[in-house]
């Protein structure tokens, strides 16, 4: 009952709902509960509502990061801290 | 999936397992077990499905608390629900309710035996039904924890501007922290730390919690609910107990603001206010719901049909509420996979996705993978 996906905004429409994709399935997402909902957007969708915006920068450098931690443990597995 | 995927498959996992086991020798001067506590149904299930318990360093636990709102619902709002069903009222509601035992039936037991109980993944779903058939009452189960709650309350904004009138809400609404506050104060649980969830979190931001960390002296990391975000989260833990520290700190920033949602949390403030909630396994907590303020009462079910939710009855035996607690471990329920299975659950926890018996009946059960 929880689950809430990431989402890209793939439409925006007259009355302020949007419709956004996952994984090549558009689904119908209410935008009222975020600010400045943009096309190209991806939100985090709880219930039929957009929650919050991911934010793509905080993703890429926790991405940038653990691929820079996986990195140094195959270099040097016994000193990565 | 975009930005789940890579949270998932990662080369980091090795690396962060052999982080967690260093900082699980940092923290072995320490006496007793170090029990770290989730509150959220995603957790639990991903805990469950990853194995994550499996990578814990030896004496480091990840205790399953009250965060399935399906869970914590007891079984007499289930009840309420039937007997509107029986009233001829059109029930709309989240999928997880359906097999979930009241007091002798569930809506599902009930919708076979005639009653129209309809699942909605989005409670707008609940609008569209009212606005088919004007003449019939339709009534959301409004449960969940505060991720859910403003998407659930927004119906009452869109019923008004729609002039729908004839939907209406059976609020059961629960809030995190007053749970948090209740696990604090059990003296059978020893909390050390709190996995803080992550998409309530993104409503409420990170104040909540300070409390605990501050107060408390509990470190509360936010994580995400991929296995690396989980991992990433328990090293934050670990960490800050190794260092003697209590903060409160959001490995989730790509989803949860510091702040949280204002506009969620604005919308909430509008049409609710706190009130005593009961909670299953935990009884009443003073201020740990929200119901519908006065103004509103129109779209307010129990006070619409002259209803009074109660406590209900449990099934005899069943242990969810001491599960819900983190107090027993499912397989120590003497009905787990016996008398209670997915197939034919008698408690809650065995029927959410998210609750702790049916995370455990998946898979964590010997030879049930
Ligand atoms: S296994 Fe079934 S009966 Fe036992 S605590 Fe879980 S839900 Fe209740």
């Amino acid at each position: 009952m929880c689950l809430a996906i990431p989402m890209r905004i793939d439409e925006i429409r007259a009355d302020g709902t949007g419709v956004a994709d996952l994984d090549g399935v558009a689904r119908e997402v209410a935008l009222s509960l975020i600010a400045d909902p943009r096309v190209g957007d991806y939100v985090i969708v709880h219930a039929g509502y957009a929650i919050e915006k991911l934010d793509r920068q905080e993703a890429d450098e926790r991405l940038a990061l653990f691929r820079e931690i996986a990195a140094a443990w195959e270099a040097r597995p016994h000193e990565v801290r | 999936m975009k930005y789940v995927d890579e949270f998932r498959a990662s080369p980091a996992a090795a690396p962060l397992r052999a982080r967690l086991g260093r900082l699980g020798e940092a923290l072995s001067a320490r006496p007793g077990t170090v029990n770290i506590m989730e509150i959220c149904g995603s957790h639990t299930m991903a805990a469950a499905r990853y194995g994550l318990r499996d990578l814990l360093p030896p004496r480091v636990r990840l205790i399953s608390g009250p965060g399935c709102p399906v869970c914590v619902t007891p079984p007499g709002y289930v009840d309420a629900a039937i007997e509107l069903a029986g009233r001829g009222v059109t029930i709309a509601t989240f999928g997880d309710m359906l097999q979930v035992p009241g007091s002798s039936s569930s809506l599902a037991q009930a919708r076979a035996a005639g009653a129209r109980i309809e699942v909605c993944y989005s409670p707008r779903r609940a609008l569209e039904l009212a606005a088919a058939e004007p003449a019939r009452e339709v009534v959301f189960l409004a449960i969940g924890f505060e991720t859910t709650i403003a998407p659930v309350a927004s119906l009452v904004d869109l019923a008004a501007r729609e002039r729908v009138a004839n939907l209406s809400l059976l609020v059961s609404f629960k809030l995190v922290p007053p749970a948090l506050r209740a696990v604090l104060a059990d003296p059978d649980l020893s909390i050390d730390a709190f996995l803080c969830p992550g998409h309530v979190s993104a409503i409420t931001g990170t104040a909540v919690y300070e409390p605990f960390a501050r107060d408390r002296g509990k470190p509360c990391v936010i994580a995400g609910f991929e296995p690396l975000d989980i991992l990433f989260g328990l090293c934050g833990i670990l960490a800050q107990l190794a260092e003697g520290r209590a903060a409160v700190e959001n490995l989730y920033r790509r989803a949860a603001r510091d702040a949280g949602n204002p506009i969620a949390r604005a919308v909430m403030e509008r049409f609710l206010r706190p009130a005593a909630a009961y909670w299953r396994g935990i009884g009443v907590l003073p201020e740990s719901g929200l119901v519908l303020r006065d103004e509103f009462a129109a779209y307010d079910a129990e006070k619409r049909f002259g209803l009074k939710v109660g406590a209900g009855r449990e099934y005899p035996g069943c242990m969810c509420g001491d599960v819900i607690k983190g107090k027993r471990l499912p397989a120590q329920c003497p009905l787990f996979a016996k008398r209670c299975t997915p197939a034919d659950p008698v408690g809650p926890c065995m029927v959410s996705a998210e609750g702790s018996c049916a995370a455990s009946y998946k898979y964590e059960r010997k030879g049930g993978r």
